[in-house]
């Protein structure tokens, strides 16, 4: 029976042309003698089959980093329902300008990261350092931008645990002049900053390791690592970055754009 | 080789197309749609997410193994949402009056 190579990825081939080989090599460093590609760990069958299983280990730990960052999102969810008001309000004090330029960065640091899994797919070397390394440019650049919108918030004591908490006055005396109504119970608007500062401080974490991750890509990638037969991490590195981005993308409108209309 | 290279220009198609979204979802959040407001954002950004996994991760071009997995991780946040949504947002639907009386007896 013809089994589709792509329906049977982590079974067997029963048809095992390379059966023979393994039983004559049983040292591994033997098997770029006999015909497989030094790229090819000993207990995978072909390049195909690495690929995959490699690609499916990336999304399963990605699923639990899903899981991880929805258990932010629902705290999120609860304590909004509960403080729709405050939470709104809250929204307000954060500056669009900062966070719509955050996505737009990080969207272009998406998309030099699929150039550079694509430049190692075609086995350009340099055009993959140079596309990493702008990778590695517009994550710091956003995470520059995060600090000098974290040290704003810092300014007007508008982080939690801080005493007083407050928020910049002008938002406040908007708020009151455009709503006609008093800004929110403060305690419940240091809620949604302890939620702002934990979600995207977790964020950023992710980021760091990101960048930390892209600097061994292009050390070793530099090196002449990785070839059109051989590119896993750079692709896996980029599913992680993506994700990342996938994230933000979530933050932005839930934490910047609730209160604005 | 089987696997499935995609080219620079679908790459940018994306780019674009993320952008324009994030230009969208900034400019409807300033005006009032009541509670649709929230579901605008959320499918803009949805369909944001949904391009990056598809085509910036080539969850598109992956063998179906992998997209099970993809579709079961997210199937599993739904399930957190509505289980802990449906306890949270629940409470107080019950009257005072029959929690009162169920505690009295």
């Amino acid at each position: 029976m013809a089994t589709r190579v792509e329906d049977s990825t982590l079974i067997p081939a029963v048809h095992d042309t390379h059966a023979n080989h393994r039983v004559a090599h049983h040292d591994p460093h033997t098997e770029d003698a006999s015909g497989h590609h030094p790229a090819l760990q000993h207990h995978f069958d072909n390049l195909e089959q690495q690929r995959d299983a490699t690609t499916l280990g990336m999304w399963t730990f990605l699923v639990t980093e899903i899981m991880f960052f929805g258990g932010l999102f629902m705290a999120y969810t609860v304590y909004r329902v509960f403080n729709p008001e405050a939470f709104e309000a809250a929204s307000r004090v954060l500056e669009i300008k900062y966070g719509a330029i955050n996505t737009a960065v990080l969207i272009a640091s998406s998309l030099t990261m699929a150039m550079a899994v694509y430049f190692s797919q075609i086995g350009n070397r340099k055009l993959l350092v140079a596309f990493l390394g702008l990778t590695m440019i517009l994550g710091t650049a956003f995470l520059g931008i995060k600090a000098i919108e974290y040290s704003h918030k810092f300014a007007h004591n508008t982080y939690p645990g801080a005493v007083p908490f407050e928020v910049d006055h002008h938002v406040v005396e908007e708020y009151e002049r455009e709503k006609g109504r008093p800004f929110p119970d403060i305690n419940r608007v240091q809620m949604f900053y302890v939620i702002y500062y934990g979600m995207t401080g977790i964020h950023a974490l992710h980021m760091v390791i990101g960048i930390i991750a892209l600097g061994f890509l292009t050390f070793y990638g530099y090196r002449g690592a990785y070839s059109p037969e051989y590119n896993s991490p750079v692709e896996l590195t980029g599913l992680y970055w993506h994700f990342v981005d996938i994230v933000w993308i979530f933050l932005f409108p839930l934490l910047y754009l609730i209160g604005r209309h | 080789m089987s696997e499935h290279i995609v080219q620079p220009k679908s790459y940018y198609k994306i780019f674009g197309a993320l952008m324009v979204l994030t230009a969208l979802t900034v400019v409807v959040a300033f005006f009032d749609f009541g509670a649709l407001n929230d579901i605008v954002a959320m499918t803009i950004a949805v369909t944001k997410a949904t391009l990056v996994i598809l085509f910036f991760m080539h969850v598109f071009y992956s063998s179906r193994l992998t997209k099970t997995i993809v579709v079961a991780g997210f199937f599993w946040l739904a399930i957190m949402f509505v289980m802990i949504g449906s306890d949270y947002l629940s409470r107080g639907y019950v009257p005072r009056g029959i929690t009162n009386y169920v505690e009295r007896h």
